[in-house]
């Protein structure tokens, strides 16, 4: 199939119908307006329904409805958005339903900015609400992954019944490139006869719940959802090793700045130095083992985030102590130059040396 | 090889947004690697716009352009001002002459002023200046074809703008026209 | 043997857990009764709130879907917009309904979203232990109102049916009482009248019921209804509020 030129956030519009997306509620905030346009532009052409909700915790709560019927739902927003959706999308991960939540992001804290950030790591890799439970984390780099990768979100969501998000910035959703739709991979699905599709008189009732007052119903509810996160580690995993040969220095990054870090490293090439990269496509599940697989080359790690530091506690674990670790940051919309990292690259190979 | 990094800036209107996605999507037909990465935000309604354009013919690292755009093209006086230090050594900026009234001050770069806004009057219609300064663009780097980008306008365009395609045609040509003696 | 008396088929065997003397079960009852009397029960599904009726899941007899504190008319959305053909409702108290949950509620209405509310006023907090709701009384006692409801700095008492038939999108809105077996008698006529007017397709429908709570007003049951019928009727006028044959 032809290539065609899209913005991100229409691309991941286009791909969650190709995926056979039915339903989208959601709510507007910049910059991630596109998609919700899009969907109330082109949904119905395919049978979907768009609603604008009333706000963006009434948005994820229809979501939930959605989900606990047994649809393909999703739902768009960004950071301070994302922070409100975070009471529902809790409760779909305790109901255990399957979505699909896009986040934008945007540099915060609170109204923050409106340009890209990466600054919701931890609020999107340790689950965001309250109680234990996690989102399956997929970070595009470009806009073909964006495409590809929310279409297996729907597919993975469906398979484990967990709450899968997409996790942009600004520039992924704003930008064009072009973009080939391929078929989506399809796996073999459970069949939803848990929805509350109504009874029609066959069956005993369906309910959809996340409450469990007694303690030991709870504690057992707990162990079942751990239960599939770690099969969901196990399988899911996804990630990018770049010029990993013979590094001297390993850089960690994801999302746009690993695009930035790409261009650092052609740069360092031209004097002399010899780094690669561990790109996550997976935030979470992390992909520590990729740390085992650095070769001896390597004198250091250098996490690269539009954020003041998040990322960099995972590659602390990922390497337990076996290499100094150093982080550099922009924040605030303000994007990393690969100047800059050049910069903050020798300065730290100068140190370990 | 073509590694191209382009901004085109603007105020909201002149068309610059439009300008830098026709050059992707003809840089796409041609089979390049391209991206297009717009300036947004409350900086859209009315104030200064711009997008970064990079054709390239290897797969492009970041789509962000930082003190190494290969071109720029301004279409007033505070993109001017704003992406001047923009451009890399040998760079060459492309200068809206019709409502920008002052020289570049780098020496290190190249500058065509193009009476872009006159030139679309002349042939018709003010609208098309962003065509102009394309064209001009074209005429010095051949980054991609004038045929492409042609093609390129007849997909955004549809059938119902069809219309349009010559007058567009005829601004490219005059501003590939304007630099040639420059 | 003639049996005069059954359980309705809209309800399960569970057990109810109301407090002795709450009109929860009655109300409950009456909305069983409507589904079965309408034959909708296997087309069905209720959202259950946060509050006393937070296991209202487990007492009706059709498919269910809990909801988080005043967000049943949002997930009601979700789910009727996945099941247009179904019948829909919710299932609120007064603080998951007037409090936490306004903008679902308002929103609900306003789009006239074709779903049923089914609106439990008791006027307090009861789960929680009692606590002052935007529908508690002037002067009335409640743990975080120990001393009265005092007006001047905590308002009046919300009149949500009064407010949501302002809304053009809430089509049907009445508001009945739990109070005496006349009162219950014409309340399951609205609450059927409301299913009806969502099986006809007629938008946003909502029954607030007035209703007791013995536990936490500190009164006994029969105290309690009387003490509805003498504080809440008077600024709770029953009535009905909206009927319309469409959005206008």
């Amino acid at each position: 199939m032809a290539r065609i030129l899209m913005k991100g956030n229409e691309a991941i519009g286009a791909a969650a119908i190709k995926a056979g997306c039915k339903f989208f509620f959601g709510y507007p905030i910049t910059p991630q307006n596109e998609l919700p346009e899009f969907m109330a532009r082109e949904f119905g052409k395919h049978g979907g329904t768009f609603l604008q909700a009333e706000s963006e915790v009434a948005a994820i709560n229809m979501v939930y409805g959605a989900a606990g019927a047994g649809a393909r739902v999703m739902t768009s927003s960004s950071s301070p958005g994302i922070a409100l959706k975070q009471e529902g999308i809790s409760y779909i991960a305790g109901a255990e339903l399957p979505c699909v939540i896009v986040n934008i992001v945007r540099g915060g804290p609170g109204l923050g900015g409106i340009q890209p950030a990466q600054s919701d790591y931890y609020q999107s890799t340790r689950g965001g609400g309250n109680g234990d439970y996690r989102l399956v984390v997929y970070a595009p780099a470009n806009l073909q992954e964006a495409v590809d990768l929310t279409m297996e979100a729907f597919e993975v969501a469906d398979y484990y019944r967990n709450p899968v998000m997409v996790l942009g910035d600004g520039m992924i959703g704003q930008m064009m490139e072009p973009i080939e739709f391929k078929e989506p991979k399809k796996r073999e699905l459970p069949s939803k006869d848990w929805a509350t599709t109504g009874t029609k008189g066959k069956r005993k009732p369906n309910i959809i719940n996340s409450l469990r007052l007694a303690p030991a119903e709870l504690e057992k509810l707990n162990h079942k959802i751990q239960d599939k996160l770690k099969k969901i580690e196990e399988n899911e995993v996804m990630y990018e090793m770049y010029n990993m040969e013979k590094p001297e220095l390993v850089f960690c990054a994801y999302g746009t700045t690993s695009r930035i870090v790409k261009n650092t490293i052609e740069l360092l090439k031209s004097e002399g130095i010899n780094a690669g990269l561990i790109r996550p496509i997976t935030l979470w599940p992390f992909p520590y083992k990729a740390f085992e697989e650095i070769p001896e080359t390597a004198k250091a790690i250098l996490t690269v985030e539009m954020s003041c530091g998040q990322m960099v506690d995972d590659v602390k674990i990922g390497i337990s102590g076996k290499l100094p670790v150093g982080f550099y940051g922009r924040v605030g919309g303000m994007i990393p130059s690969p100047q800059e990292i050049v910069d903050k690259a020798k300065e730290m190979l100068g140190g370990v040396k | 090889m073509i590694n191209e990094r382009v901004i085109c800036a603007g105020f909201g209107g002149q068309g610059v947004m439009s300008m830098g996605q026709l050059l992707s999507y003809a840089g796409m037909i041609e089979g390049k690697h391209v991206s297009w990465l717009p300036s947004y935000g409350p900086e859209m309604r009315g104030g200064t716009a711009n997008c970064n354009v990079t054709v390239s013919d290897t797969p492009i690292g970041s789509p962000i352009i930082t003190h190494d755009a290969t071109a720029a093209i301004v279409m007033n006086l505070p993109s001017l001002i704003k992406f001047e230090s923009e451009l890399e050594n040998g760079g060459m900026m492309l200068i809206n002459s019709s409502l920008i009234d002052r020289k570049i001050e780098r020496k290190d770069i190249k500058a065509y002023y193009v009476p872009a806004n006159e030139i679309a009057g002349e042939i018709g219609s003010g609208k098309v200046a962003n065509m102009v300064m394309l064209g001009a663009y074209l005429e010095l780097t051949k980054v991609v074809k004038v045929e492409t980008v042609i093609e390129a306008l007849r997909k955004v365009f549809g059938p119902s703008k069809e219309h349009l395609i010559p007058l567009n045609e005829k601004a490219l040509q005059r501003g590939a026209e304007a630099v040639k003696e420059q | 043997m003639a049996v005069v008396f059954k359980r309705t088929e809209g309800l399960t065997e569970t057990p109810f857990h109301y407090c002795p003397g709450c009109t929860h079960g009655v109300i409950h009852r009456l909305v069983g009764e409507v589904l079965e009397e309408l034959g909708v029960l296997g087309d069905s599904i209720g959202v259950a709130p946060v509050g006393c009726s937070v296991l209202a899941y487990d007492y009706f007899n059709c498919d269910m879907h809990e909801a988080a504190h005043g967000r049943a008319p949002a997930v009601a959305t979700g789910v009727k917009r996945v099941y247009p053909d179904s019948v829909v409702f919710t299932y609120q108290g007064d603080g998951d309904l007037a409090s936490i949950g306004t903008a679902e509620i308002v929103h609900a209405a306003h789009r006239s979203e074709n779903i049923t509310a089914i609106f439990v006023n008791n006027a307090i907090y009861g789960m929680t232990g009692g606590q002052m709701a935007p529908t508690t009384l002037p002067g009335q006692k409640a743990t975080t109102s120990p001393y009265g409801r005092d007006p001047k700095t905590t308002g009046m008492p919300l009149k949500v049916s009064e407010m949501l038939a302002t809304i053009p999108g809430a089509t049907f809105v009445e508001r009945t009482s739990a109070h005496n077996p006349a009162n219950i008698r014409k309340s399951k006529k609205a609450i059927k009248k409301a299913f009806e007017h969502q099986l006809a397709g007629k938008g946003f429908s909502i029954v607030e019921i007035l209703s007791t709570c013995p536990t936490n007003w500190g009164l006994t049951p029969l105290e309690s209804l009387k003490w509805l019928e003498e504080n809440m009727l008077p600024y709770y006028p029953l009535g009905n509020f909206r009927n319309s044959e469409e959005v206008k």
